[in-house]
């Protein structure tokens, strides 16, 4: 054996930090100990997050990496410490997150024997990653991680896992690190075509009522400014996706609102009366359109995207632009007149008029006893910072979360959007704040999904990552409650929950916590909460039936959305 | 609904054949035949799979193959767009030769491959339509035993591996 030949555990470590990879989650097991045993000698160069279970561990990695736009690291054990990444897997596929997971595997002599803790992990994560590998030598580790970062990072990102038996780990192997950068059957994407750009912005141009749909692409792509100053050229009304909130700054005069299910009223009415669309790295998804034979029938649309497969996938469109938006976007504003579109604007300031009345007089100033979750993000808004991270789980609380939420900055929005994972805020919001100690994290979630991960409380008090955590308490899985009063005949079958104390947990994991029930302590409570210098648990109980409105029920059309 | 041929040009690689097939699964698609092999390219597998959809499926499956980041190629063709074959093989009891039999073989062109104490085989290369025909004569011989594979095909189109791989 030569002198320069490591373990393969090291060559692991090594690879990560040749990545530039500063912060692992993870859980240690039987088939990933060499590795662990190996991060030991290297704790000043990278940092590893012990996490309370593997989901919590991925989960952190996806906030980790949607707020500083980095490759999310993951390890984990063979067997059941694999198989609890999966969701988390299935959710950053969906969401595009850049992910690398690393698994440990039983020794390659026992694969296919049933061993112990021995799981097709590759197999089972197949449909669930953007790629994967079983790495069984030790000269394979190396090129296998650095081509799964190329992977996880460019083109559409996504999760990428690797599964490395426990004989490489341990075997002997040079180190001679090579960053991954092509292969010849992965084309990350190609040029924009100057044609397909003339056309759009010929339509553009043409165009009375033209409309601007954005998505998460715009943040992947990091093409904020390029959006910007696209709308600001343009004057075009531009309305958001879930994932897409924080591309564009709230103030911009051009934002119109946000689209959806339980988006506003007036982006999703008037989708229906633009005659030119102008998707920006969106993927049309179910819950953005309704009904897709009722949707933007009227326009011709114009589909900036990178994946090609996303092309036609739910909507026919007239032009697509193939590519990063960064460009395909500067180009556009290249190409399009200044003009300015106040009319049509205005139409969106109008019907918004109506939402106010209708829907967000209630919600952020009630006359009922009960605080509404609607109040609460708007308070949090008069004193968050302009970059605070808002986190949330999945329910009634994420749908009005976003809807209050004052979005100013780019990666200002971590949730599980395509997925819907309830348990994903507390880890991420734990990732999102190890990424920047100094950054506002405020992590909003439900009785219901908190429960999912609640043990992530003690990976917060072990890191003391200063997480503001805002638990809005309805004592029902609210959501679901909201479809079975107005689709199931007010039948709540099995969506009320007994809680226990929640701030007798929290205080139990030695984190700061406060409960808040009437109105008038709501204001102080959240300065107190945010200006805290450390992990804050804040319970507010709210209204335990209301319900989230605007609305586009399912099966419904875009110009069908509901006030109440 | 129409029969379509899917070219896949893929590298080499552990688990690429079930990487493509959860493609069709996930859209509840029947795949009506698969079949691999190598290409004229060390390192180079060709998989050719036959459908049976709309344009539009056959399209956004297309779209979805490539995708997967060890396919280098993916495209599809029409049947006027491809030259295909079958082959099929046919085990009859020996009992049942005869001078019936016989004219069948001949009529179809088809061969004796192996004649064993018990059985003989028959193989028929051709299109499906007329190895389906052999077949129901076939069952009047007391079929033992029938095999078919899926198509191996190449596209009419002049492009080759080497237009995907620079
Ligand atoms: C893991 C998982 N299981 C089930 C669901 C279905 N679901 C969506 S919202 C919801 C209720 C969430 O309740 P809670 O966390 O209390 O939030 P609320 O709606 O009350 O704000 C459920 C069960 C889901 N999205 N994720
Ligand atoms: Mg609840």
């Amino acid at each position: 054996m030569k002198e320069s030949m490591i373990r393969g555990a090291d060559i692991v470590v090594q690879s990560l930090i040749a990545e530039q990879a500063e912060i692992i989650f993870g859980y240690p097991g039987g088939a990933i100990m060499p590795v662990y045993d190996a991060l030991y000698d290297y704790h000043e160069q990278i940092k590893h997050v012990l996490t309370r279970h593997e989901q919590g561990a991925i989960h952190a990695a996806q906030g980790y990496a949607r707020v500083s736009g980095k490759v999310g690291v993951c390890l984990a054990t063979s067997g059941p410490g694999a198989t609890n990444l999966i969701t988390g897997l299935a959710d950053a596929q969906i969401d595009s997150t850049p992910l690398v997971c690393i698994t440990g595997q039983v020794a390659a002599h026992l694969l296919g024997t049933d061993a112990f803790q021995e799981t097709d992990v590759v197999g089972i994560s197949m449909p669930g990653t953007k790629w994967n590998i079983q790495v069984r030598r030790v000269e394979d580790i190396a090129p296998a991680i650095a081509k799964g970062f190329y992977i996880a990072r460019s083109g559409r990102p996504g999760p990428v896992l690797i599964d490395i038996t426990k004989n490489a780990q341990v075997d002997f192997g040079e180190m001679n690190y090579a960053p991954c950068l092509g292969f010849r059957s992965y084309k990350v994407h190609k040029p924009v075509e100057q044609s397909s750009i003339q056309e759009a912005a010929e339509l553009i141009n043409q165009a009375e009522r033209p409309y601007v749909l954005f998505g998460q692409g715009v943040v992947l792509g990091k093409a904020e400014t390029e959006l910007k100053f696209f709308l600001d050229k343009t004057g075009i009304p531009a309305a958001s996706t879930l994932l897409g909130s924080g591309a564009l700054s709230q103030d911009h005069p051009c934002y119109v609102g946000k689209l959806g299910m339980h988006g506003n009223y007036a982006p999703n009415l008037l989708t229906n009366q633009c005659d030119v669309l102008i998707a920006v790295g969106m993927r049309f998804d179910d819950r953005v359109t309704g009904d897709l034979k009722r949707y933007a029938k009227q326009a011709k649309i114009i589909h900036l995207e990178l994946d090609p497969a996303e092309i036609n996938k739910n909507v026919k469109v007239n032009i697509p632009v193939i590519g990063d938006c960064k460009e395909s976007l500067s180009m556009l504003t290249e190409a399009v007149e200044k003009k300015t579109h106040s009319e049509w604007l205005a139409k969106f300031r109008e019907l918004e008029e109506l939402e106010k009345e209708a829907v967000m007089q209630h919600d952020i100033s009630p006359t009922k006893i009960g605080l509404t979750m609607g109040e609460v993000i708007n308070q949090i808004n008069q004193y968050k910072a302009d970059d605070a991270v808002l986190v949330t789980d999945v329910g009634q609380h994420q749908m009005i979360a976003w809807r209050y939420f004052n979005y100013k900055k780019p990666r200002t929005q971590v949730t599980s959007g395509g997925l819907g994972t309830m348990g994903f805020a507390l880890p991420a919001a734990l990732g999102a704040q190890l990424h920047d100690y100094s950054r506002q994290v405020i992590c909003v979630v439900g009785d219901g999904g908190i429960q999912m991960t609640i043990q992530e409380l003690g990976t917060i008090m072990q890191t003391k990552a200063p997480v503001k955590i805002v638990l809005l308490n309805n004592n029902y899985l609210g959501m679901v409650r909201q479809w079975q009063q107005m689709f199931f005949d007010r039948r709540y079958s099995f969506t009320e929950l007994n809680n226990p104390d929640f701030i007798k947990i929290a205080e139990a994991y030695g984190i700061k916590a406060q409960k808040v029930k009437a109105r008038e302590e709501l204001t102080e409570a959240i300065e107190d909460m945010l200006i805290y210098d450390g992990p804050y648990f804040l319970e507010v109980v709210v209204e335990k039936e209301d319900n989230v409105f605007p609305m586009i029920a399912t099966g419904c059309s875009v110009e069908e959305v509901r006030l109440s | 609904m129409k029969r379509y041929t899917i070219f896949v040009i893929t590298e080499n690689f552990i688990g690429i054949l079930n990487r493509i097939t959860i493609i069709f699964t996930r859209r509840g698609i029947n795949i009506d035949a698969l079949t691999a092999s190598e290409s004229r390219v060390d390192g180079i597998h060709r998989i050719t799979i036959e459908v049976t959809t709309s344009e539009d499926m056959v399209i956004q499956l297309v779209n979805q193959i490539e995708k997967v980041i060890d396919v280098i190629k993916a495209f599809y063709h029409e049947d006027e767009g491809v030259v295909y074959q079958e082959i099929a093989l046919y085990k009859i009891p020996v009992t049942r030769l005869d001078g019936g039999l016989e004219k069948v073989i001949r009529q179809h062109n088809a061969k004796i491959i192996a004649a064993e104490p018990q059985f003989v085989v028959l193989e028929l290369t051709g299109h499906k339509e007329q190895t389906q025909e052999l077949l129901e004569i076939l069952k009047g011989y007391g079929l033992l035993e029938f095999a078919r594979s899926g198509r191996v095909a190449v596209a009419k189109r002049m492009v080759t591996i080497d237009d995907f791989i620079k």
